[in-house]
């Protein structure tokens, strides 16, 4: 068998180096055939064999008592209690958004879906996160466009509610937009499923789609190369989704696991049925010989390398007892699945490729997966540069603002009415946030809340990064995402749980790149010690680049929580005229990678604001505790623009104002936009108060009165060294009140996105809480 | 009161409508798109989802399939049966209520919390609604665009069988004609509604006026039942 290919060496095409050959020669003995030489190509792709990361992922803490299955696996799993466990995962799908965003973004759902149920878990929630370049170029509009139909389109025929995440624009992801999908999944724990072909003698059962030409070389020619024109002729190795063939894979997986009928399961997702016998047989030490003729497939004269490394969509591999095979069709045939026996479980520990009589690949499992290539890429830092200050703005970088004759309220109107901060309902409304009648929060809320039948009990998720502070400090940034991610949780009354990661970073080979991935790494490592989590799982997309740079360092954190009762659940829109506003916590200095830095044209270098892992770990042992005792009224997290923006939301989401007085220092900007970490916004009964303000002292928590919820209007009324008399030796309108309207401030809320996208106004449906 | 709730190969809310049939205290199982047998139920409920995939247009394939026979034979003999999103894209498909689903108007999937006003109070489907009650559920379709030519609407009109309407404030959210939501069949026991009451059966997930539609079925089916044992006593 030859592969035909451009000039050179056929290796260096797929993908490897000269060193990487060499190296698969040692592990042979000889030289690797073609078949086999295509099989290490994806195998020990990026994106397959994580060689460039896995020395860093290493260090990242894993276990917890509750943790039933963690990195390695296809999904962390973590005990609930009464018998359940949580199943969860985020992963990438940047490069296939990027070349056909419809089907690139659907096929990231259907593939993070695969990864939950293959566990043994129904997934329950789809939560996305999306970062895109400028919202008024075409070019976004349409991955825009593009992605969000294929989210929808996939999750909403699949069944499975889309209750959340991130969708961020800036100008570093505007030729490699983001597309990174959580998938949330509910199993009984005696269900927990692995991914190993254990047995000798056992049969590998294909099922699931036919196996096509589509897809060939995602993982290594797609996922793990940079960006460049030529990019647009890689098309082909996009995958084409299927979500009723994945509706009919959920279906029969689940049954086929209720039943006891399967030994091992494994989807095929990139590098295909290569990489889901490799990976079986490796983990349970065995081998798995593949008879290549049977493999249903889709399109004749496939040859045989694009049999063994297609990632046609929605396919499953089932390790079988040759005495349940029939059952296991059976379930098969029920849902119309097309399912064929492909191969067997030997104990020789090879993977070896047959057709007739004729062996055409024989590899070592190992030589596949957990002995692949390791790369210890080199690191630096990079040079320190210093940009130019915007007018108005001091030379020396430090929180000094430009906000000279600024009205704030004008100010808060521009936040919330921009791309980043306004209204997500043109994104949720073409998601089916409902379906599976357990979503209790969803859409732009900071985090989705899912209640769990026939218990008190509910689930809480939450997706976050920092890219705009990483920029800065990679490792503040990915400390930060942590943070803001588990306290997003934290505000609902849930204990955070566990922790995903989907790390999106340039070129690894580049020692800049890899320093700021390593520095990620970790500030993620440092945060979930803090905060008591352990990290179950995650994903590494690297060579995030395009000829015009790379994009902002992406660490995207996912969280899930549990309440205990979901009556103890607190909302983050205010509830009632007459509560008390409350800020716990306070703020701290450095503006940059914030909202109003971006709006107030800051230089990008000032100082991002710092954080205190301890006092987060503590405000959020507040809110769990606060939340059981009945305290808060709506508690909503200070992140984006701000509190005045945490203010504002907490007003279009109620249409309920609130007039407040907050004591300012002598740059206002930093306490009313600033967004500096470990800072909760809430409201309680002003019964509560003293209570409240004893159990934040307890916590060691900062803890100010605000003001009331009440009104057509949000008042902010500056008070302290900021206000008037210090103010007024820097010019006129520093200590302006926010006043608005809360019509105003909903109307800029609500139309942001659709105006910033030129999408019809009619998209934004109304929105303010009706419960 | 038995309701059977039809699982086709992809049906995704017929977990939810057996779930939201029980809390109103009905006798619930699923039933299998292959067998044509409904095992003795007094409501057949169609759920939303995507019957067979629906890439060619929604609910077109399902009127073919076994068990819809069934159901065809169900409604003939006076038998209630509920189509909910799909469900009334199949029911339309199979001629059991008039009209057809278009596409949204906005040429999108369209997910929104509605209101509906409910129309008649003397049917199976709403008779423990309140009255003056409007009710809050969600949509959730890329096809729920009700179509029928005028002259057809208003003979649907004056024969009372519209059941529900879109309602402000939030509106119309698919471009329906004349903001219908819900029909009925001519002997007003086939109901086909775009919204999903099984989605909002519980206050917890942000209304509970969902239930009232199970509720009034269960209440209805147990006057039946009753109408009839007195009939038989007498």
């Amino acid at each position: 068998m030859t592969i035909a290919t451009p000039a050179g060496p056929l290796h260096r095409a797929l993908g490897l180096t000269d060193a990487e050959l060499a190296a698969i020669h040692e592990r042979l003995g000889r030289d690797p055939n073609d078949l086999e030489l295509a099989m290490f190509s994806v195998m020990w792709s990026e994106h397959c064999s994580y060689k460039s990361s896995k020395p860093l992922l290493g260090t990242l803490p894993t276990t917890g008592e509750d943790v039933v299955a963690g990195p390695g696996e296809n999904a962390g799993v973590i005990a609930i209690g009464d018998g359940l466990a949580v199943a969860f995962k985020l992963e990438s799908h940047n490069h296939p958004s990027a070349v056909e965003p419809y089907q690139g973004a659907a096929t990231g759902v259907g593939g993070i879906l695969r990864d939950i149920f293959t566990m043994g878990a129904r997934p329950i929630a789809v939560l996305d996160a999306l970062k895109f370049g400028d919202p008024s170029a075409p070019r976004t509009r349409h991955l825009v466009r593009g992605v969000v139909r294929g989210v929808g389109g996939y999750g909403n025929c699949v069944g499975v509610p889309t209750v959340g995440g991130e969708l961020v624009f800036d100008a570093s992801y505007a030729e490699n937009p983001l597309v990174n999908v959580m998938a949330i999944g509910l199993l009984e724990e005696r269900h927990l499923t692995r991914a190993a072909a254990p047995g000798p003698g056992n049969l590998a059962v294909l099922y699931g789609s036919t196996t096509g030409r589509d897809g060939i070389g995602g993982a290594s020619v797609l996922a793990s190369a940079s960006f460049d024109d030529a990019s647009a002729a890689k098309r082909p190795t996009v995958q084409v989704g299927d979500p009723f063939a994945e509706k009919l894979l959920i279906e029969a997986s689940l049954e086929l696991i209720g039943g006891g009928l399967v030994e091992g399961l494994q989807d095929l997702g990139a590098a295909g049925i290569t990489c889901a016998v490799s990976e079986t047989a490796d983990r349970a030490g065995t081998g798995i010989v593949v008879d290549l003729d049977a493999v249903p497939r889709r399109e004749t004269g496939m040859a045989p390398f694009e049999v063994m490394i297609s990632e046609s969509q929605e396919r499953m591999l089932a390790i079988v007892r040759p005495e349940r095979l029939a059952a296991v069709l059976e379930v098969c045939g029920r849902w119309a699945i097309p399912a064929a026996v492909i191969g067997r479980v030997t104990d020789d520990g090879l993977i070896r490729v047959v057709s007739g009589e004729e062996e055409l690949a024989r590899i070592p499992a190992a030589a596949l997966t957990s002995e692949a290539i390791v790369h210890h890429r080199l690191s630096s830092p990079p040079a320190r540069t210093r940009s130019a200050p915007a007018p108005g703005a001091p030379e020396e970088p430090g929180d000094g603002l430009p906000e000279r004759g600024m009205d704030p309220g004008a100010v808060l109107i521009a936040l919330i009415g921009s791309a980043n901060l306004g209204s997500r309902a043109w994104v949720t409304t073409q998601y089916d946030e409902t379906v599976g009648s357990d979503t209790v929060e969803a859409g732009e809320r900071s985090a989705a809340v899912l209640r769990i039948k026939g218990t008190t009990k509910a689930l809480v998720a939450a997706t976050d990064a920092q890219a705009q502070v990483a920029v800065h400090d990679p490792y503040l940034g990915a400390a930060l995402a942590v943070a803001e991610c588990a306290r997003n949780v934290a505000v609902t009354g849930a204990r955070p749980l566990g922790v995903t990661n989907c790390l999106n970073f340039g070129n690894p080979e580049r020692p800049e790149a890899f320093w700021r991935f390593a520095e990620s790494v970790r500030g993620l490592g440092d945060a979930c010690r803090a905060l008591g989590l352990p990290v179950t799982g995650g994903n590494v997309s690297f060579y995030n680049e395009s000829p015009v740079g790379a994009i902002a360092p992406t660490a995207q954190i996912g969280v899930v929580g549990l309440l205990d009762d979901i009556g103890l659940r607190v909302g983050p829109a205010f509830r009632a005229a007459g509560d008390l506003a409350v800020l716990v916590g306070e703020a701290g200095p450095g503006l940059a990678g914030s909202a109003y830095a971006a709006l107030a044209g800051l230089a990008s270098d000032d100082r991002p604001p710092s954080l205190d892992l301890g006092r987060e770990a503590a405000l959020q042992r507040f809110l769990v505790t606060a939340a059981r005792e009945r305290l808060l009224a709506s508690a909503q997290d200070v992140s984006g623009g701000g509190l005045a923006v945490a203010a504002a939301e907490c007003t279009a989401w109620s249409g309920l104002g609130a007039r407040l007085q907050l004591r300012v220092g002598m740059a206002p900007a930093v306490d009313l936009f600033g967004e500096s970490p470990s800072r909760v916004l809430v409201t309680a009964a002003p019964d509560d108060w003293e209570r409240l303000a004893g159990l934040a002292a307890a916590h060691g928590l900062p803890v100010r009165r605000l003001g009331t919820v009440g009104g057509d209007r949000l008042v902010i009324e500056l008070v302290g060294d900021g206000a008037t008399g210090a103010a007024e030796g820097r010019g006129a309108g520093v200590a302006d009140a926010v006043d608005v309207a809360v019509a105003d401030l909903h109307h800029a809320w609500r139309y942001a996105l659709p105006r910033a996208l030129g999408e019809d106004a009619d998209a934004a449906p109304l929105a303010v809480e009706e419960r | 009161m038995r309701v059977g709730v039809v699982v086709f190969p992809g049906s995704n809310c017929d977990r939810d409508a057996l779930h939201a049939a029980r809390l109103a205290g009905a006798e619930s199982e699923l039933l299998w798109h292959e067998t044509p047998d409904l095992g003795g139920a007094d409501l057949v409920v169609l759920p939303g989802g995507f019957a067979y995939g629906d890439y060619l247009r929604a609910g077109v394939l399902a009127r073919f399939s076994p068990i819809m026979g069934a159901v065809r034979d169900h409604a003939a003999r006076g038998g209630l049966v509920l189509g909910i999103c799909n469900g009334f894209q199949v029911l339309a498909e199979a001629g059991l209520v008039p009209g057809a689903l278009l596409r949204n108007a906005s040429l999108r999937f369209e997910h929104r919390w509605v209101r509906l006003s409910v129309e008649r109070r003397d049917t199976p489907f709403t008779s423990a609604i309140p009255a003056g009650r409007e009710l809050r559920l969600p949509v959730a379709h890329g096809e729920g665009n009700y179509f029928l030519p005028d002259h057809e609407l208003d003979v649907l009109e004056a024969r009372d069988r519209v059941l529900f309407r879109y309602a402000p404030p939030e509106g119309n959210p698919n471009g329906s004609a004349r903001d219908i939501a819900g029909v009925l069949d001519a002997g007003g026991r086939v109901c086909g509604l775009m919204p999903h009451p099984e989605r909002a059966a519980e206050a917890i997930l942000g209304s509970d006026d969902g239930l009232l539609v199970f509720r009034s079925l269960v209440e209805s089916a147990a006057a039946a039942t009753s109408a009839r044992a007195a009939a038989v006593v007498a």
